[in-house]
Parts: C-alpha cells; structure tokens; sequence
C-alpha cells in the first residue's frame, strides 16, 4: 500500500486591538459599552479636511511586542493607505503599514511535547480599525443581500496591531498552543486584554497541505470567523480534512476565503465580488515616517520582563511539558514557582493550582504561597472537604492554613470499615466486576466512600482498605 | 454714518489703521466690502457666498471654499459638498479668528482645486476684474479675483501646483504659496496632500507677509507641519545688494510663453539688477522636462484617494440606490464634475497593481531628482525667477475643452511645488494691457528673504494694479 500521509502547512494573522486610552490618530476615547457613534469625531468619521495625528503609546506598543516577539525594530516605517469603499471605511481608505512596516522577522519558540518548535514572524504593523458594520435583513449576514446596514464608528480607528506569521505550524493543535502563547505575551505586556469573544483578538488562519516530508507549498485557503481557540482548532481541522479529500480524490484546491459556521462545524466560501484585490497602496501623505529613537527601543527592551515562552523553558525542566504551558498560558506559573520555593511538590502544586485553584475562581495573585504550599502538602491526610474549603479561602486577605491543617482525616480501620462494607453490600453488580478484572473500578468504591463520609475519610486508606477486602 | 473707503485700493495694512484709529468699525468696513460685493461681484463671481455680519474685531477676510469654516457651508467647489455645513473650523480659518479677523464669504474655486482658471466650478466660473471675458485663472480665481477687485482686503488660497502663484499673476495682486508644511492644512478640504499648501493673496507684499505671519507655524493636528525657525518680519523698501538670482535655462527656453510676458520678466529681472541684485543663469532640466508629468502623476493618485470619502454616507448629497455600492457609484456619478473624475481615473490607474512602479513609484523618483535640483542651484542662488504663467489671462472657454491646454497653465510654477518650496507672484508689468507675475522662488522656510525681494521690487515697478475699468 501507498498512502500518502498529509501535513498541514499554517500560517496565522492576527489582529489585536490595543487597549491605549485613545484611538489611532485622533483623541477620541477607546472603550465598551458606550451607545453607538459617541466615541466619534470629524477625524475619525473622515470629514473633509480632518487629518490624523498618530498615537505615541500605540507606536511604543508596537515595539514593545515586536521586542517581545523578536522582532527587528524598523528605525524607519512608513504608513501607508489601503484604499477600498466599504461602509466601515470612512475615509475610503484604512491607513495601515504596508512596506515597511514597524516590526520584521521574529519569531516565537513554541515549547512542544515533542521539542521546540521555531515559528517565524513575518512582520507586526500597526493600523486603525475599521467601523463595525450591523447588516440588518437578508441572510448571508454580510452587506450583500442584506436590507440595509448600520454602522457604528466608535471603533473606527482604534488601533490595532496586525501580526504575520511563517506558515511554520503544522497542526491545529500547534495552531492553538501558539495563539496561547501569544495571547499570554499580550496580555502580560499589558497593551491589550486580547478577548477573542470580545473581537480584541482575532485570528485568521492560511491553510495548505502537502505530502508529508515534502517543502513544497500547494495552494492555500483563508479561513475567516474564528472567535475562540477550540473554533480556530476545529476550523483549521476542517479545512486540512477537506483539502486532503480534494487531494485525494483528483482535484485540486482553489484559493478561497472561506466562513467558519461555529453551530454547524462547517465552511462557507466567500463570494467573490465582497473583495478587493487590489488596494492601491501608497505612503500615507498625510503622516511622516515613524522613526523611533534608538535610545528608547532600548530602554524598552531592557524594560521586558520575562516572557512566556521563556517561562515555559525554564520551569518545563522541572515538571512536564503540558503541566508548564497550562500554567504559564494560564497566568498561574508565578504562584506555582512561589508555592514550590515554599516547598511544595512540583506536581503536586501544578495540579492544585490548575485545576483546584482556578476551578475555585481564586485570583492567583492573591495567594499566599506558603500557605497555599502548606495545604497541598497536607492535602493527602486532612479531609478531602476542609482542603477543598481551605482552596476556596486561600486568596482571603490573611488566611491561615491552620484550622484545616488541625483536622485530621478518618484513617482508622475501625470508623471506616462498616461505611466500606455497606458500600461493597450496596454495589453486588460493582463487586463481581471488580472481581473479573475491572480494576479501574477501585476509584469509584472509594469515591462512594468518600462521598459517604462526606470527605472526611483519608482517600489512601480508604483505598487500602477497599482494596483489601475485594482482593481478600 | 458709515466712513467712505475706497476698497478698490484699500491695502489690508491700511484698512488694519482705518480700524485700529477708530476711523471706521470693523462691522462699517465689513459692510462696505459687502458694499462693493453687491456692486461688482456680479460680473465677476468671486464668491460662492457671504457672511452678512462681522464677527471679529479686525478687517475682513475672504476664504477660499476649500477651507472649512465651522457653521458656513464648504463646498470645494462640487455639487458632492452642496449644503455641507463643517462643525469645525480650519485651523488656518481658526487663526483668522483668532487675530480678529472678520470672515467676509467663501470664494470660488475650480472643484476640488482642480483646474487653472476656475471654470471648473459647479457652481460656474469666476471671471477677470481686468476683463470679464477673460479667467482670473485657478483654482484660487475667486480669491484673487476678489482681492483685484475691491472685494476683499486680502484672502487666503491654496496651492496645490499654482493655484495661488498662477491666479495671482492673472489678476495682478501678490500670492504666496508657502513653503509645504508650514502652513496648517486641517481642515482644508484636500485635493493632494503631499502637495496642497495654504497661503495668501493680497495687494502688497507686506500684507502677503503680515497674514502670512497669522497662518503659519507648527499646528499639533497636522502632522507635517513644523515650527518657523525664525519670526516673520514686514519688509522695508530696501536696495537688494548682493541678492543672487538664478533664472532656469530650461524655462527661458520655453515656446509656450508669450512675447509680451517675455518683455514683461526681462524688464522686471532688469529693475532688480538695478537695486543691487546679481542675475544669472542656472540649469533645472527635470524640473522642466518632467515636472508636468511628474505632477500629473503624483496629485492625481493622492486625489483619487482623498475624494474616496465622499461616498454620500455620513454628508453631502446622497443619490440613492438598491445597494450599498449602487449608492455610491450614483451620489460620486452626480456629486463629481469631469476634472475630479478624470482625475480620481488617472490616479486609479497610476497606484494600480502592476502599474505603480512604472507610474507613481517612478513619479516619485523624479519628484526627488527635482528636489536635489533645486537644492543645487540654490548653492549658488538665493532666489530663482520665472515668469508665474507663460500666458496673460485667456478667454472664458479658451481652453474648457482641452485639458492638456489647461495643464499647460502651470508648467512654470509645478517644479517648485512638487519640491516643497516657497513661491511668490510679485505683479512686474503688463502685456496687452493684461497683469504679468513674476515668480521668485526660495529654499525652504526662505519667506522673509522672498518678501524682502518681492517687497523692493513692487516698490520699485509701483505698478497701477486697479484695472483701468475699474479705475
């Protein structure tokens, strides 16, 4: 047999909303909530003579990411009008960065279970957003069809970062563990919340597969519409799929920008007659060149904390893979390494705070680490019921480990052995299977016990104990 | 009881000691410019309209309609702005108010500040204080039609490639295209930004450089505009010992100026050997040979992106349509006159893919070529001199219906713009009985020294610049 194997060859564009007090190039406020056209003004509604006036902190954020992505920092970049007519496009034109744009050739390692992977930045530029269209009517949800459309213009002109990747991922999966990271970054430098819900982050992915140990690049796909990392893995799932059937079955992929359908999982082609293919670039006449001084990219790089990739190295050496990026893309990683410095086991206090912390909807940075190291060392031998009360309060102004530590767990064969017999008596059906093999089945007697005693039993031996009996 | 005033020879500095003496109000010289307005500006269409009451403390002023002006209408001179009322004013509009200023009207202007002689206009051309059948050139006709003709003391112009230098020059009144960047343009209803530039139209020198003095300077919502590194000064009668003037061979040379213009710049080039100045010549071959196609290379791409906002969405009349893009197509279809959208055409094509490099990349190879041009010749000169238009004033109709004819208008006062560098129409005689302009040209934010040059000169020539009819 001679089945080919696939490889998705990716590449990402993003889009993240900055979250500076004023838009791009006017002094109008950026913010949610406000009622629709009240964050406007002659500028960015494109009034005639109106001229933009750029944003110093949007242009001293863009070099603190590209910094923060390995980027080279142009110490020349030159705005640039995108020219096309569509409602949310006041001026007729979006000024963006076209040639040379502020941010080139990074990359981020991204730590795999598999070993690092190397994903290059092509370039991260900054632009005005466009309004925000409400088609009304029709059924494409898009301006064609539609009976009429409203705009909104207060985000017209918030600024916005696009960034560019290589087509250096090759899974979804990979897809989704980049985006966490770069979320993580963003969001740790401070300069958005990058919300994929709330459209501060958007994601569009470029898809083509090729023959697996091949470098060739086959014909690509835009996949637009994703607004959460689970949809951008199930988008990009769908188009590898459907383009390995259209590979496979003779054809070949046409260069399409296509809809991810969240409710039915699948994708829908754009039409082609909604784009512009040619925008007409030119340097914006209106705006000089951004020339940052040298003295501030490097104060700005000395000024970058350490990023999460980094992190992610470092604390990956001692707990696994996986355990690191959950804690690291989670915010968690400072609280985790504190928690360990106080002694705690590595693992032990990953899974704590991943899972029990956040579960409880503690803020991590509230936390007392030594307290909280003392819980997750204790946690085997207090009772199941005043360690999980004991994680809810541990962000509490002043809490002490103390009155949880004192109680002590039910672990005598004499309490606990009428409570695991009525169980096994209860559970005949259980019993007999346990007895014929299935041993996975020890969790749920100790569960039932547990749940019997209200989590005041000691697991372990209730463990011992049920084991015993069933094995004896 | 008002004061009689003659505003048919009125300087702006006189009026402004009328004023300040007490000898007439600002609201009784307002009216009587509305006066005279009534009395003439029917021949002649110099406004598009008027403000009936003075609303500063100072002289009046006439604005070019390209400039927005906060609760009166701003048309540019196209039916697509018709009934635009700006909610802000220009920060060149503000600064009138700001010293004082009354605004009188908004001035005629081809659409868009597209054109040479202001037939352009959708509301109709201006015509010629000198001569009603002939243009008073463009796009700046209005202004300078009204400042020839006792309607204005002064106004303000734009110049995107002569639409001061070139109507001045027709009417015979002083015109300053300021040095780019100097002069803010928020607010001015663009046509090509890289190129547009704010400056004055006035009687004298002295009165071009004291609005100048209002106007310039760095404004903090235009990013391209700078601080003047020095103050402007009001220049004296003065001799101009060891001024060195450079006249462009290649422009001499040019078939299309007219015998009498010739005459008219020779003579003028004479009476400034005589107070002191040392003439020569020096060599601008791009500048001449591609300036024009440079141009309408440049400017137009700029415009075709500039005039995209006007789609009929948020102001300006809208023709409606069952669809988004049917509905603009129809409002730029009946908003926009033959000049913006050849123009918006011909810059369409140039920034088109495959087409950019050959067309306005390569136009803006040669915009730095004739940039280094002239920093060369003013290596050796302080002031280059040209005739402002090869031509006296021509007929209404002359050259409508040849844009190339029209074109043609600006081939001496296109180089330096396209370099960013100050020029000033100074009236230097007559041809036909038909002002002449000469053009002086400086290195960038040389105002001072253009006024002293300019200054000496008229004072020199004291030229009759009423029109005899007029007279």
């Amino acid at each position: 047999m001679n089945e080919v194997t696939w490889e998705p060859v990716i590449g990402l564009e993003i889009h993240v909303q900055l979250k500076t007090r004023t838009k791009m190039f006017c002094r109008c406020p950026v913010g949610f909530g406000a009622a629709e056209n009240t964050q406007t003004c002659p500028v960015c509604l494109g009034f005639p003579g109106a001229l933009p006036v750029p944003n110093r902190t949007a242009i001293e954020w863009v070099v603190k990411l590209g910094l923060a992505l390995g980027c080279e920092i142009a110490p020349r970049a030159v705005f640039a009008r995108k020219n096309y007519f569509y409602p949310d496009l006041p001026k007729g034109y979006q000024i963006s960065q076209y040639d040379l744009p502020s941010c080139i050739a990074g990359k981020i390692i991204v730590p795999l279970h598999d070993g690092e992977h190397k994903v290059g930045i092509v370039r991260a530029h900054l632009e005005e957003d466009a309004a925000k269209n409400i088609h009304v009517g029709g059924r494409s949800g898009r301006i064609g069809g539609a009976d009429y459309t409203l705009v909104d213009y207060n985000r017209g002109g918030i600024p916005l970062v696009e960034i560019v990747t290589e087509p250096h991922i090759h899974s979804a999966d990979e897809a989704k563990q980049f985006l966490q990271l770069l979320r993580q970054t963003i969001v740790e430098l401070g300069i958005s919340d990058a919300e994929m819900e709330k459209g501060t982050l958007r994601v569009d992915a470029n898809v083509s597969v090729r023959p697996a140990g091949s470098d060739e690049l086959r014909t690509r796909t835009e996949i637009k519409n994703m607004n959460s990392f689970n949809h951008i893995g199930r988008g990009i799932e769908a188009e590898v799929a459907r383009q390995v059937e259209v590979w496979e079955s003779g054809g070949s992929v046409e260069q399409h920008t296509y809809d991810f359908d969240v409710s039915t999982g699948s994708l829908t082609a754009r039409r082609e007659k909604e784009e512009a293919d040619d925008y007409r670039y030119f340097p914006e006449p209106d705006l000089v060149p951004v020339e940052p001084p040298p003295e501030l990219v490097e104060q700005l790089r000395a000024e970058l904390p350490e990023l999460p990739a980094e992190r992610i190295r470092r604390i990956g050496g001692a707990l696994d893979h996986e355990r690191a990026l959950v804690l690291v893309t989670g915010g968690l990683d400072g609280l985790w390494e504190r928690t360990v410095a106080a002694g705690a086991d590595g693992v032990a206090a990953a899974n704590v705070i991943a899972n029990q912390l956040v579960g409880a909807g503690v803020d991590p940075a509230a936390v007392d680490a030594a307290e909280l190291s003392r819980l997750v060392e204790a946690r085997e031998r207090i009772p199941r019921k005043a360690f999980d009360e004991a994680i809810v309060r541990v962000g509490e102004p002043g809490f002490s480990a103390d009155p949880y530590l004192a109680q002590e767990a039910v672990s005598d064969t004499a309490s606990l052995e009428p409570v695991v017999d009525a169980i096994l008596a209860a559970n005949p059906g259980q019993v007999e299977q346990y007895r014929g093999g299935k041993q996975g089945l020890l969790g749920f007697f100790v569960g039932q016990v547990m749940k019997e005693t209200q989590g005041t039993a000691d697991a372990r031996a209730v463990s011992e104990l049920v084991r015993a009996k069933l094995d004896g | 009881m008002t004061a009689v005033v003659d505003t048919l020879r009125l300087s702006a500095e006189e009026a402004i000691g009328l004023v300040e003496r007490r000898e007439i109000s600002a609201a009784e010289l307002h009216a009587a410019y509305l006066d005279a307005i009534g009395e003439r500006d029917g021949d002649l269409h110099a406004y598009l309209r008027t403000v009936d009451e003075a609303d500063g403390t100072s002289i009046p002023i006439a604005l070019k309609d390209v400039i927005s002006t906060k609760g009166v209408e701003t048309t540019a001179g196209s039916k697509i702005l018709s009934g635009y009322v700006p909610v802000f004013d220009a920060t060149v509009a503000a600064r009138c108010r700001g010293a004082g200023l009354t605004l009188l009207g908004k001035t005629n202007t081809d659409e868009f500040a597209m054109g040479s002689s202001t037939e352009n206009s959708a509301f109709g051309p201006s015509r010629n204080p000198w001569d009603p059948a002939l243009v008073p050139g463009g796009s700046g006709g209005g202004t300078a039609a009204a400042v020839t003709a006792g309607l204005a003391p002064w106004g303000l112009g734009s110049d995107t490639g002569g639409s001061i230098k070139q109507p001045s020059a027709l009417c015979g009144n002083v015109g300053l295209r300021p040095t780019y960047g100097t002069v803010s343009r928020f607010g001015v209803v663009a046509f090509a930004s890289s190129l547009d530039q704010v400056g004055p139209v006035a009687k004298t020198v002295r009165d071009v450089a004291l609005l100048y003095s209002v106007i310039a300077g760095r404004d903090p919502q235009d990013s391209t505009t700078v601080e003047l590194p020095e103050s402007v000064v009001l220049p004296r009668a003065e001799k101009l010992e060891g001024l060195r003037i450079g006249v462009p061979r290649q422009a001499s040379a040019l078939d299309a100026i007219e015998p009498g213009v010739r005459a008219a710049f020779g003579a003028a080039l004479t009476r400034l050997e005589e107070l002191g100045a040392e003439v020569g010549e020096c060599d601008l071959p791009r500048a001449f040979d591609y300036g024009i196609a440079c141009y309408y290379l440049i400017a137009p791409a700029e415009a075709s992106s500039n005039l995209a906002r006007y789609d009929g969405v948020r102001y300006g009349p809208r023709s409606e349509g069952e669809t988004y893009r049917e509905m603009v197509e129809r409002t730029r279809d009946t908003g926009f006159g033959d000049e913006p959208k050849r123009r918006i055409m011909l810059g369409t094509y140039a920034l088109s893919a495959g087409y950019y490099d050959a067309y306005y990349g390569q136009a803006q190879k040669v915009r730095t070529l004739i940039m280094r041009e002239h920093a060369e010749a003013f290596g050796r000169f302080d002031v280059l001199a040209t005739p402002t238009s090869p031509t006296v004033a021509f007929p209404v109709g002359d050259k409508a219906a040849d844009p190339l004819a029209m074109y043609a208008c600006d081939l001496l006062t296109i180089p330096s713009c396209l370099a960013g560098l100050p020029g000033l129409n100074v009236p230097c005689g007559f041809s036909e009985g038909l002002p002449v302009g000469i053009q002086l040209i400086g290195p960038q934010l040389s105002e001072n020294m253009l006024f002293r040059a300019g200054h000496a000169l008229e004072r020199a020539l004291a030229l009759d610049l009423v029109p005899e009819r007029l007279r």
